[in-house]
């Protein structure tokens, strides 16, 4: 199973940890991932003015290497996974749309055929939970973890197609399949505060603080997450147990996870 | 001559892709957002002012800065209106004229800390400048 893997700029720096058990996992599953060449950052955001073009170009020029060599498009990161599937729906809803990246860049015409998954996806519908049940050596039998989707793995559902928006299960699926305890809690779905940490960090702590009262009550003792601004906004508070969904499951299947990675 | 403010309405609506004549005022979309008690002016209020044509008091609204884009709003409207990405269109209008960002450059840049990610501040910039 080949993949072509779009790290994003986060993954090569502060969550390399992301990054790096994301490749050690694959390895072990049989997954190859293929680093995207010459990948430029997503922005991060979702550019939602209808006259952006400029801003989604990195987007159009990674999807289309995609979609040339016939090959899945895979992230990790929630942010890349959110603009890359917006984008690519962009591409194939608007004619207006494709005609101007055309008439931008001709070596950029794009049809919006690339297939982007995010790799939660690519371990239940490519590999299996099953499958990645029967390889782990490392069950985490009597924790309880808690999914942390956020907000971008999931909305808006219609472009996304990644699970429910309002009652997910891929996570817990997930978290069964390495053995562990999934809890449900209600707010697993609602924002940290994404980008408002920067100006205004006291409104986003306060997001974060009503989420995590919500994980305590749970019972859950740890969150997972696939994006690095939530771990980085929740991990800012007290108290908090927060990993990327790979380093859980790169130790479930008995790998050696470097420190400091 | 004409009187270009005359259209910037229509051109918020362009800007935002959204249709505000579906909008049932049903208020799912405030009810949904995590920010909205910080706002002045509401979701589900940016349609009715847009539909008076009142585009000032939306360019000037602190709701520019308090939308997080998470898409509650545009998940759990029931007519698919969109008001984040009427929001975006309101905030694109007000950053967009020259020295007119929220932040600049040397405001954000004092902001950053040594431990954030890149996704934050490549995103807040976005949204800011």
């Amino acid at each position: 199973m080949k993949f072509y893997y779009y790290p994003g700029c986060t993954l090569s720096t502060k969550a390399k940890e992301l990054d790096i058990c994301a490749r050690l996992s694959a390895q072990a599953l049989g997954i190859e991932l293929v680093e995207i060449e010459n990948w430029q950052c997503c922005g991060a955001v979702y550019p939602l003015g209808t006259d952006v073009i400029a801003q989604k170009l990195p987007s159009i020029r990674a999807l289309k290497t995609a979609a040339q060599a016939n090959i899945p498009l895979v992230t990790m990161c929630s942010a890349c996974h959110h603009v890359l599937k917006r984008v690519n729906n962009d591409a194939i809803v608007s004619k207006e749309f494709r005609d101007t990246i055309a008439r931008f860049d001709p070596d950029l015409a794009y049809d919006g055929s690339a297939k982007v998954l995010h790799y939660f996806e690519v371990l239940r519908d490519y590999v299996g939970f099953d499958k990645i049940r029967e390889k782990i050596v490392n069950p985490m039998t009597s924790v309880k973890i808690g999914a942390y989707y956020g907000c971008m793995l999931l909305r808006p559902s219609g472009v996304m197609a990644f699970d429910d928006a309002e009652n997910p299960t891929i996570i817990e699926d997930f978290i069964n399949a390495i053995g562990a305890t999934p809890i449900k809690y209600a707010m697993r779905n609602e924002c940290c505060g994404g980008y408002i940490s920067l100006a205004q960090p006291e409104k986003a702590a306060k997001m974060c603080n009503n989420i995590l009262a919500n994980v305590q009550s749970s019972g859950a003792e740890m969150l997972i997450t696939a994006c690095p601004l939530c771990a980085y906004n929740v991990g800012k508070q007290s108290n908090v147990n927060i990993e990327y969904f790979t380093k859980i499951l790169a130790q479930a299947l008995g790998l050696e996870v470097e420190q400091n990675a | 001559m004409h009187n270009l403010n005359a259209y910037r309405p229509q051109q918020m609506e362009m800007l935002s892709g959204t249709d505000i004549n579906k909008c049932m005022k049903c208020g799912r979309c405030s009810a949904a957002c995590p920010s909205a008690a910080d706002m002045d002016i509401m979701p589900h209020q940016f349609v009715s002012y847009l539909a008076r044509g009142d585009v000032d008091s939306l360019l000037n609204s602190n709701s520019l800065w308090q939308c997080l884009s998470c898409f509650a709003c545009v998940q759990r409207c029931p007519r698919g209106v969109m008001p984040a990405n009427l929001i975006e269109a309101a905030r694109l209008m007000a950053i967009r004229p020259k020295g007119q960002e929220h932040l600049t450059i040397e405001e954000a840049s004092a902001m950053l800390e040594p431990d954030m990610p890149q996704q934050l501040i490549i995103a807040a910039f976005r949204k800011y400048l």
